[in-house]
């Protein structure tokens, strides 16, 4: 590979197996340019995005933002506010939570403790894999086929909420399978000596000793569901009042309350809008902070 | 960090001994071992409820289409007799997503080269955690963002590729416009970055750490170890990343919908305004769409599902694979 020059001195070994023709440096150092620009190239968009949306939304974040809904408020109005749509968000994502986190940590449990390396699990987990790559707007088609157009039910935060769900249980599946895998195997079989059941043993031995793990991977989930649009528009629909029963009639949402502000050409309109995608962002950002930190928080106790 | 892939989850899972016939066979344990597969079980009748709602869903509207669903490049399945069909929307779809992936993969790629071998062990996770950040941002953020901050400031960028590149059909047409497939596609490469770029870095963190060495120790400089230590070895990897990436762009909603303004008919010149995807349509025809319109779009996105779940698979299978020869 190296190519040594004729005119190095031979009276110095050292400089000449350090010696690195220009061409190949300059190579290097070519790459090195590269891949730092890449990576302030992915910078630019994500301070941007932040700077535009606290930039835009920090005029309307003021006490009517959140004590209002949009009732009655046309477009060009200024006021309103985005009341209906958080409690929307809220209620449908503690149901979906509610729905999925059983339905995955279950699944994970399957995947790690019971499924070995027999042919289910391994057909599960490919599933599971392909599940995270569902479009949002399919899940949403689903339920709509499903839930509304067969079972006939009408529009509603649940059916959002089902939506949802299937897009957040592999994203729980995989974060609690990743912990359960972390907890040795030595305490598993100290339990079983004891004459622990083994059921018993999951749920008293593993899951406590994965659980900041699991509770950090749901976090992240409920952050990720938390923004998604698409599934919503077919699914609960809209509403500017507030409804704060999600088992009957259209909601609000923060992420359609957006949708909605921003498709009216008038300028009060898209203020709200913005506003509603830093209140959005805010939480989405505080869930993933705090996932963060129980995460560093409480790792040497799970990794021990 | 990231719970997407399981790609490092699944070789720690081969090293493990199946723990089988541990259950005592009390109720309980037998109870609690079918709980748990069940919800296995669950995943998949989900997985396989999709495709049976979505087929059945679909046929009526189907039958009533005059016009053929596959070629045909009208959307009017509200109108007596319906006619529509997937061509525009298809091209729409896989233009934007192609030219998200070729923007992105390789910036994501030089991302993952950077936090794995050119930052220090300590930066690396904060850097980790900024990249993740951008997959934090929800979809109807990166939307209202492009259409006010990014469509303006492509106007410029479109011509002056149109002035460069105009002889390829691809990049010419008079008028160059801003909200065009184009700029849906460089929104688009922005939101798949953190997924490329998070697998990869999975991927480096297995390159075998004896390989390196000995590229070092041979007097590689750091670009000659990556080249031969570690591309080589990431290289199913890395496709498989990029096919991941490929997949989500097919599959996103709320952004294109905003970005692009609607035009009929497909429009090779990409620069222009206009067109459409699977995703972006449902979205924008929803709410005034009647009983047939709904079949219709729930039959274009059977499509999507159809589509994005081959390109899953395979993405899979391709990352997968590398693992047997691990």
């Amino acid at each position: 590979m190296t190519t040594l020059t004729e005119d190095t001195p031979p009276a110095a070994p050292a400089a000449r197996l350090n010696h690195v023709s220009p061409s190949r440096k300059i190579k290097d150092r070519a790459v090195q340019g590269l891949v730092y620009l890449s990576f302030l190239l992915a910078l630019i968009p994500l301070v941007s995005v932040l700077w535009t949306v606290v930039g835009h939304g920090i005029g309307r974040l003021d006490a009517q933002f959140f004590q209002f809904s949009m009732n009655g408020v046309s477009g060009k109005d200024p006021g309103g506010g985005a009341y209906h749509a958080i409690i929307g968000t809220l209620e449908q994502v503690a149901i979906t939570t509610v729905i999925a986190v059983p339905i995955a940590v279950l699944t994970a449990i399957y995947l790690v403790e019971y499924a070995g390396n027999g042919r289910l699990g391994k057909v599960v987990s490919f599933f599971v894999d392909v599940m995270t790559g569902i479009p949002s707007i399919v899940a949403g088609l689903f339920v709509l086929a499903l839930w509304l157009l067969t079972f006939g039910f009408e529009f509603s935060g649940l059916a959002g909420a089902l939506a949802l769900t299937i897009l957040m249980i592999p994203t729980v599946v995989r974060a609690t399978e990743e912990m359960l895998k972390l907890v040795p195997n030595e305490l598993r079989e100290a339990s079983y000596a004891l004459g622990v059941p083994r059921w018993r043993t999951v749920t008293r031995v593993v899951l406590p000793t994965a659980l900041t793990g699991i509770v950090t991977g749901i976090m992240l989930a409920v952050a990720r569901v938390m923004g998604e649009t698409a599934p919503l528009l077919l699914t609960i629909f809209f509403t500017k009042a507030i409804n704060t029963d999600p088992f009957t009639g259209p909601q609000g949402s923060l992420p359609t309350f957006i949708w909605d502000q921003i498709a009216d050409p008038n300028a009060n309109a898209h203020d709200r809008a913005w506003t509603g995608a830093l209140v959005l962002i805010a939480i989405i950002m505080l869930l993933n902070l705090a996932a963060r930190l129980i995460a560093r928080r409480y790792r040497p106790a799970a990794a021990r | 960090m990231t719970s997407e892939t399981g790609v490092q989850a699944q070789a720690r899972a081969a090293e493990r001994r199946p723990m089988r016939d541990l259950g005592t066979g009390r109720f309980g344990d037998k109870l609690f071992e079918w709980a748990a597969r069940g919800s296995g079980l669950l995943v998949l009748g989900i997985m396989a409820a999709i495709a049976i709602f979505l087929i059945w869903k679909a046929i009526p509207a189907l039958r009533a289409n005059e016009a053929n669903f596959f070629t045909a490049e009208t959307w009017d399945p509200n109108a007596t007799p319906p006619k529509f069909g997937i061509a525009q929307l298809a091209f729409g779809t896989v233009m934007s997503s192609l030219i998200a992936m070729l923007i992105a993969t390789p910036v994501a790629i030089g991302i993952a080269l950077f936090i794995s071998f050119y930052s220090s062990r300590k930066v690396a996770s904060g850097l980790g955690y900024v990249v993740d950040l951008l997959a934090a941002v929800p979809s109807i953020v990166y939307g209202l963002w492009g259409v006010s901050v990014l469509v303006p400031h492509m106007e410029g960028i479109s011509k002056a590729i149109n002035a460069v590149l105009g002889w390829i059909p691809l990049f010419g047409g008079d008028g160059v416009g801003k909200a065009s497939i184009f700029t849906a596609g460089v929104v688009l490469a922005i939101m798949i970055l953190p997924i490329i770029s998070s697998i990869s870095r999975e991927v480096f963190l297995q390159v075998p750490r004896a390989n390196v060495e000995a590229a070092l120790a041979l007097g590689a400089t750091r670009w000659e170890t990556i080249r031969l230590a570690v591309l080589p070895y990431g290289r199913s990897g890395m496709i498989g990343a990029a096919m991941l990436g490929l997949g989500r762009a097919m599959g996103e909603t709320i952004a294109v919908a905003l970005v692009l303004t609607f035009v009929p008919g497909i429009n090779i010149h990409i620069l222009q305004d206009g067109g459409a995807t699977f995703a972006s349509n449902i979205a924008n025809s929803f709410s005034e769409a009647s009983e047939t319109g709904r079949g219709a779009l729930i039959a274009s996105g059977l499509v999507l599902f159809v589509i994005t779940l081959l390109i899953n698979m395979a993405a899979r299978a391709v990352v997968a694979r590398r693992k047997e020869f691990v």
